[in-house]
This record gives C-alpha cells, sequence and structure tokens, in this order.
C-alpha cells in the first residue's frame, strides 16, 4: 500500500464486507439451469470450433482453409483454457454436480496439468493476492512487476523475459508451479517436486502427442502445414492468454500489499486487497467471453467461485460499492491496460536511481474521486 | 457417472481417439451430437413411461452399451438434471435380470421426494438419464433357495419383484411367498402381474392392507402375519424391503425367533438417525471451503449443507458412497452401527457420520 491508498475504519471494514457476502448469496441462491445452459453453450461452440479446426486443416495447402482452421482451433483453445478451463476449475459450476464440469476431475487443452495449476492458482494466488512475497503471480518468480522487487541486473532483461513467457505462455504455467525460486532459495527441495514433475510430463507428453506428432500424421502428405498450424493455434492462445492475465494484477493503479499489513486479515479486509489488487478491462460481450470474464478481474477475486458469466451482471453493484467507501475501481480498454503494463515491464527493468522517483499512476486510470463520479 | 474401461491392447483405434481428444475424452464430444451417443459413460434413455398409480410412475430405460446388467435385487444410481443441478438417487430395477437391453424403474412420488416427483411429474420418452452400474449385495444366491419368502411395503416392492420376476424366468420349482404391505388395493403397483405370476403353482402371493379391508391380511406384519403367509419361513430365504416400520417390525420378529441370519434387508428408506443433541460437542470445520460451525449433532452431510455448502452425494442412507470424503482430523461415529473412525485421513461417509468433538472434513 502506498500513502495514496485509501484506508477504511474498522467498522467500515465490516460493513464492506458485510455487503460483499449479502451480494454472494444473492448469487448463489439464484443459480440455475440457466446457469448451466450458458457454460453447455459454450462448450458446444468451443468443442464444434475445436472439430472444425482440425477438419480444415486437412485442406492445408489450400491457404484460406488454413487460416481458416488455425482460426477456429485458436479460438477453441483460448474458450478452451479461458471462459470452460480456468473458471471449470475454480469450481464455478461445482454446484451442478456434474462430472464432466466438476473441479476436481477437469482438464484443459494446455500443458499445464490442472491439478498443479488449482494448487498454485486458486489456492496461492487467490488467497494471497498481491502479498508481496507470498504471492507467486506478482512476476512469476521471473520478472520484475512490483516497486518492491528489489532490481538486480539480472532484471535488465524484463522485456525479453517477458517476451519469451508470452510467446511459451502455456510452457511457463506448468513451469511456474516447479517454485524455481523456491528450489534455488532452498526453501524447497528438488524430491519434493516429484508428483509436479510427473504431471508435468504426463500431461505435456499427451499435449505434444496430440497437437505434434498425431494429427498432422493423420492428415499425412500435409504434416508439415497441420503442424504449423497448431503450433500457430497455441501461439495465439499464448499470446491472447498472456495479455488478458497479465491486464489482471499489473496495470498501474494497482495496489501491491506487504505480509505485516495483512496479517489477521478481516472478511472485510480479504475483499478490500482484492478490489485493491486487481483491474478490470472493459469491452463487448464477446472480449468479456473470450477473456474467460477475466476482463472483471476485480468481481473474479471477489467472488472466484461465482459462474464468471454473473460477472458481468454484478459489476455495476461492486462498482457502487466502491464508490461507497471511496475504493478505486481500475478499469480500462485493452490498449490502454496493456501499455500500462508493458510500460511498467520496461520501467522496472531499469534500476530505481536511473528513473528518478517512483512515478505516479498515470492520467486515465481510474481512482477514487473518479470513480465515486462514475458511479 | 464415468465407468473405467479395462485397458486392453488391441483397442488400439479407442486409443487413438482418445489420444485425439485429449485431455477430454470421446465421449464428450460425442455426446454433443447425441446424449446417448457415449463409448465410457453410462447413460439410459426412456423409452417408455407409464403411470401405473396416481403417484408411481414407471420408467422403460434402454442404457448404453456399457451395461453390464444386474442381479435382481441391486439397485443403480439415477441422475437427473434439475434446475441445472444433476441430483441422483438410488432405484432398483423391477424387471426380471434376464430381460435384455432394457430395465424397469417403479419410482413413487414422495411428498419431499425431490428427484421422485420430477421424474413423476417430467418424465417422457427420450429422456436420457445418468446411471451408474448395478450395485449391492442385497441379491439371490446362485444356488437358488428351496424356499423364498420375499416381503416388501410400499415403494419398496422393487428389488423383490424384481426377484420374483427373475425366478419366474427361470421356471423355479421352489416355492415362493410374495408377502407385500399396502395401504389400499389401489396402492399395490403391477398388481394385474403379480396375480398372473401368482397363476403358477410355486408361488403364493399375499397381499396385505394396512388402511383397507378387501386383502389376504389386513394390518401390519407381526408373527401371525408371518405364519399365515409362509408356515415355512424357518427353512427359508427372507428378503425383506420396505419403509423403516415394516423393517424394524420384521426384523424384531426374526430375532425372535432365531432366525435374524435368514433374514436379507434393504433400506429404501433412511431410518431416522437419532442423535441427542445434548451430546453434541466441539466445532466441525470443513477446510477446503474455509468453514466451520459448532457442532449441532446432526449427520456431516446435513451440518455441511447447514453451512451452505454443497458437497456431492447420492443417496443418503450409507450405501452409495458419493459423499465419501476424507477426515483430516478428529473422530465420528457412524450412526447407524455406533462404530468410531479415530484415524486422521481416513474416508468416511458423511451422510452417515456425526462428529464427536472437533471434527475437520476434507470439504
Amino acid at each position: 500500500m502506498s500513502d495514496k491508498t485509501v484506508r477504511l475504519t474498522p467498522r467500515q471494514f465490516e460493513e464492506l464486507g458485510r455487503d460483499l457476502d449479502a451480494l454472494r448469496q444473492r448469487v448463489v441462491d439464484d443459480l440455475g439451469e440457466e446457469d448451466r445452459k450458458y457454460i453447455y453453450d459454450v462448450v458446444k461452440v468451443q468443442r464444434a470450433l475445436e472439430v472444425a479446426g482440425r477438419g480444415l486443416l486437412f485442406a492445408g495447402f489450400f491457404p484460406p482453409a488454413w487460416l481458416a482452421g488455425v482460426a477456429a482451433l485458436s479460438v477453441s483453445k483460448i474458450l478452451d483454457n479461458m471462459e470452460i478451463g480456468h473458471n471449470v476449475m475454480h469450481g464455478q459450476y461445482d454446484w451442478m454436480r456434474d462430472p464432466a464440469l466438476n473441479s476436481k476431475m477437469f482438464e484443459w487443452d494446455t500443458v499445464a496439468p490442472a491439478e498443479n495449476w488449482k494448487h498454485s492458482h486458486n489456492y496461492i494466488h487467490h488467497t494471497f493476492t498481491n502479498i508481496l512475497g507470498k504471492d507467486r503471480d506478482i512476476g512469476y518468480g521471473v520478472l520484475r512487476m512490483d516497486e518492491a522487487q528489489r532490481w538486480n541486473p539480472y532484471y535488465l532483461g524484463n522485456p525479453v523475459y517477458a517476451f519469451l513467457l508470452m510467446a511459451f505462455f502455456q510452457w511457463g504455467v506448468m513451469l511456474h508451479d516447479m517454485e524455481t525460486e523456491r528450489l534455488i532459495s532452498g526453501e524447497k527441495k528438488w524430491a519434493d517436486t516429484a508428483g509436479v514433475r510427473k504431471r508435468m510430463w504426463h500431461k505435456g507428453l499427451k499435449q505434444t502427442l496430440k497437437d505434434y506428432v498425431l494429427f498432422p500424421a493423420l492428415t499425412g502428405p500435409m504434416f508439415v502445414t497441420t503442424l504449423a498450424g497448431n503450433a500457430t493455434a497455441n501461439l495465439v492462445r499464448n499470446v491472447w492468454a498472456f495479455s488478458i492475465i497479465f491486464c489482471g494484477h499489473f496495470p498501474s493503479g494497482v495496489e501491491s500489499f506487504t505480509e505485516e499489513e495483512t496479517a489477521n486479515e478481516t472478511r472485510g479486509q480479504w475483499y478490500y486487497r482484492q478490489m485493491l489488487g486487481s483491474a478490470n478491462i472493459s469491452g463487448s460481450p464477446l472480449f468479456h467471453i473470450m477473456s474467460g470474464n477475466l476482463s472483471h478481474q476485480i468481481e473474479h477475486h471477489l467472488f472466484p467461485d461465482i459462474p464468471a458469466r454473473r460477472y458481468p451482471q454484478i459489476a455495476p453493484e461492486v462498482r457502487a460499492i466502491c464508490a461507497k467507501y471511496g475504493l478505486p475501481y481500475n478499469t480500462g480498454g485493452l490498449g490502454k491496460q496493456l501499455g500500462s503494463v508493458v510500460g511498467k515491464i520496461v520501467k522496472l527493468a531499469l534500476p530505481d536511481w536511473l528513473r528518478g522517483k517512483p512515478s505516479t499512476p498515470p492520467a486515465g486510470t481510474v481512482g477514487d474521486g473518479r470513480a465515486l463520479r462514475a458511479a | 457417472m464415468t465407468a473405467q474401461l479395462e485397458r486392453k491392447p488391441g483397442f488400439s483405434v479407442l486409443r487413438l481417439l482418445e489420444a485425439l481428444a485429449t485431455p477430454h475424452g470421446v465421449d464428450r464430444y460425442l455426446e454433443l451430437v447425441h446424449p446417448m451417443l457415449t463409448i465410457r459413460d453410462l447413460r439410459g434413455e426412456v423409452t417408455r413411461v407409464h403411470r401405473s398409480t396416481s403417484d408411481t410412475v414407471t420408467l422403460t430405460v434402454r442404457p448404453t452399451r456399457r451395461w453390464r446388467g444386474f442381479s435382481a435385487g441391486q439397485f443403480v444410481r439415477v441422475g437427473v438434471d434439475i434446475d441445472g443441478v444433476r441430483r441422483t438417487r438410488c432405484y432398483s430395477p423391477a424387471t426380471s435380470q434376464h430381460r435384455a437391453g432394457e430395465f424397469e424403474l417403479t419410482i413413487k412420488a414422495h411428498a419431499e421426494g425431490l428427484v421422485s416427483r420430477w421424474l413423476h411429474s417430467n418424465a417422457e420418452p427420450g429422456l436420457v438419464l445418468h446411471l451408474s452400474q448395478a450395485e449391492g449385495t442385497f441379491t439371490l444366491p446362485d444356488a437358488r433357495p428351496d424356499k423364498v419368502l420375499l416381503i416388501s411395503g410400499g415403494s419398496g416392492i422393487t428389488p423383490v419383484l424384481a426377484m420374483l420376476r427373475t425366478l419366474a424366468d427361470e421356471d423355479h420349482t421352489g416355492e415362493v411367498t410374495f408377502l407385500h404391505y399396502a395401504y389400499t388395493e389401489a396402492d399395490v403397483p403391477h398388481r394385474d402381474e403379480l396375480r398372473a405370476l401368482a397363476e403358477r403353482a410355486n408361488v403364493n402371493l399375499v397381499l396385505a392392507y394396512t388402511h383397507a379391508d378387501g386383502g389376504d391380511l389386513r394390518g401390519f406384519f407381526d408373527e401371525t402375519h408371518l405364519r399365515a403367509a409362509a408356515p415355512w419361513h424357518a427353512e427359508a430365504r427372507t428378503y425383506l424391503c420396505g419403509p423403516p416400520g415394516l423393517m424394524s417390525g420384521v426384523r424384531d420378529v426374526f430375532t425372535g425367533l432365531g432366525l435374524a441370519d435368514r433374514l436379507h434387508t434393504e433400506e429404501f428408506a433412511p431410518a431416522p438417525i437419532t442423535v441427542d443433541a445434548a451430546d453434541a460437542t466441539g466445532e466441525v470445520t470443513f477446510a477446503r471451503s474455509d468453514r466451520a460451525a459448532a457442532n449441532s449433532g446432526r449427520t456431516l452431510l446435513e451440518q455441511a449443507e447447514a453451512a451452505g455448502l454443497k458437497p456431492e452425494h447420492g443417496c443418503r442412507m450409507g450405501i452409495c458412497f458419493s459423499c465419501n470424503r476424507v477426515k483430516t482430523a478428529g473422530c465420528t461415529r457412524d450412526v447407524r452401527n455406533g462404530e468410531l473412525s479415530t484415524d486422521p485421513d481416513e474416508e468416511i461417509q458423511l451422510c452417515v457420520s456425526v462428529p464427536v468433538g472437533d471434527v475437520s472434513i476434507d470439504l
């Protein structure tokens, strides 16, 4: 937290907790057939696009077919990973008691094994969101994404590492669960990673075999174009997922917290940290679906286990609650949020003395005053 | 309800399809074409719906090819999606186990039965049910007994009716008495068929009405009913399924006669679980959901639901194991037999376990 962070009284924290708990309960009580139909419709579209994409690549010698196939497969992988996989594995649809969409059973179309990811994401990241030294998603152990991370010459490569992470995002997400930085510091032993490594190996092998051996081989003489098509679809998904996810917690104005600041947090204080530690992206309904509704990162972090289609519905209420307590509601278009993230990646590559004083949030970030007016 | 398909080396086409469909499985694609077009998942399509009495519905179900058949007396778990939620209940097929390719479920709509009421008002041909393979040990021995006494009450008729129909299909020649309890004659499902089966020389049908005259017997089960219906009961194998009152009545008589080991039973409605709330101490922690509440003395499934959780469950009476969860710490008591589970990290059935002091559940 900085000097400018809005602080609430204990009574306000308690009231904030009650307001948000009540909002959550209202959504939970309303869950039903419509939510089930929605997620099954998304699944149907995703599977249809996948089959169409794989099919079109059999005609990959014809460039428009190749392009259409890659486009369909890219969208399929994006939907699978974001609106379906990420959200199902959060347990958003566990209330349906449908094994096909249950958080304990679901696997997604990426090399990161569900079980590893659920631990680092659902537990570590969502519980300790933006707490320095605890939330391993701050820079993912590779990047410097917060001024409080001490600079060293390694971080001169920040933009390069970020670019590589973007291009190979699915592999980065997979390797994240190795907790390499904890292995180096000695906090964790190599032997402790046996289970994680075994799952990575199995999942990585299956995914590689499917995309880079079996489907190319099935297309016979089109082996190379199919392989290139599958690789492109994976790349498109990587770039898109990276862009959306980096806009969730890294745009300017998003707060980070220390362990001391968050010791003995109440429910209200936990909500407060989730709101201040996340940023939204504005856009069309289709954009929200393609982002897995992670464009509503604030709503997602408040209520990670309610179906994502509900986030746009409750967003006006969450925004009004922010305004009621004078809290910022950080949102902006993809261009603005992503630009701000890229700026941060480049800026934090440099030592602090070269940049002079830590910068203030750039104009356009919705501060508390703006949020009040907007609401 | 996914069934594991045995890995056979020769099964290479399916394995190739699965490698292509990974990580989702072939069924997740096929079911979008038609819900019955599945390879691994076991499902059943309702092909006929017959509402025989005002509150019962009989469904003829054609299962997918994964169905391995059943032994008369067993049950299947049947899942339907009601307002977005998969609801699973256990029902015993009432047909002969020798009828190929289909079976019948006779379901009575209970006033508080969400699934039974839904099926009674909504089931139509074409409805696809999620099924489990048949389960349960309430079955006739392979060497059929010379004398069989089948006792049922209300909708408990289904597993013993399956036994009667199976024995008839086998042209079994030993004595069979079918003693069924109902309020009135109008409440007896499959009445005409029962009478037709009773035409056989070895089958004796005894209908007992608790609230009307006109039956072979009147009132609730007691030893005189037993002697009248099956004088040879001491040499017979007896199979019993019915409401809690009938179950305990028959058990008491058989125990009194020293015949408890010749009595085989299947509960179809949970016996009221009596727990002294004054004994309830400690706190119940649902670790994964980060919730805790004072122990109310109810079963852990009920306490979890009272805490706002919706754990997976099926029968709510300790037979289907759908609600199994790991108890990470503390002691629980099985309400059916008083057995204590004291080890940490032991899997328990939430629906029939009550906490003894502080308990932590991985839920």
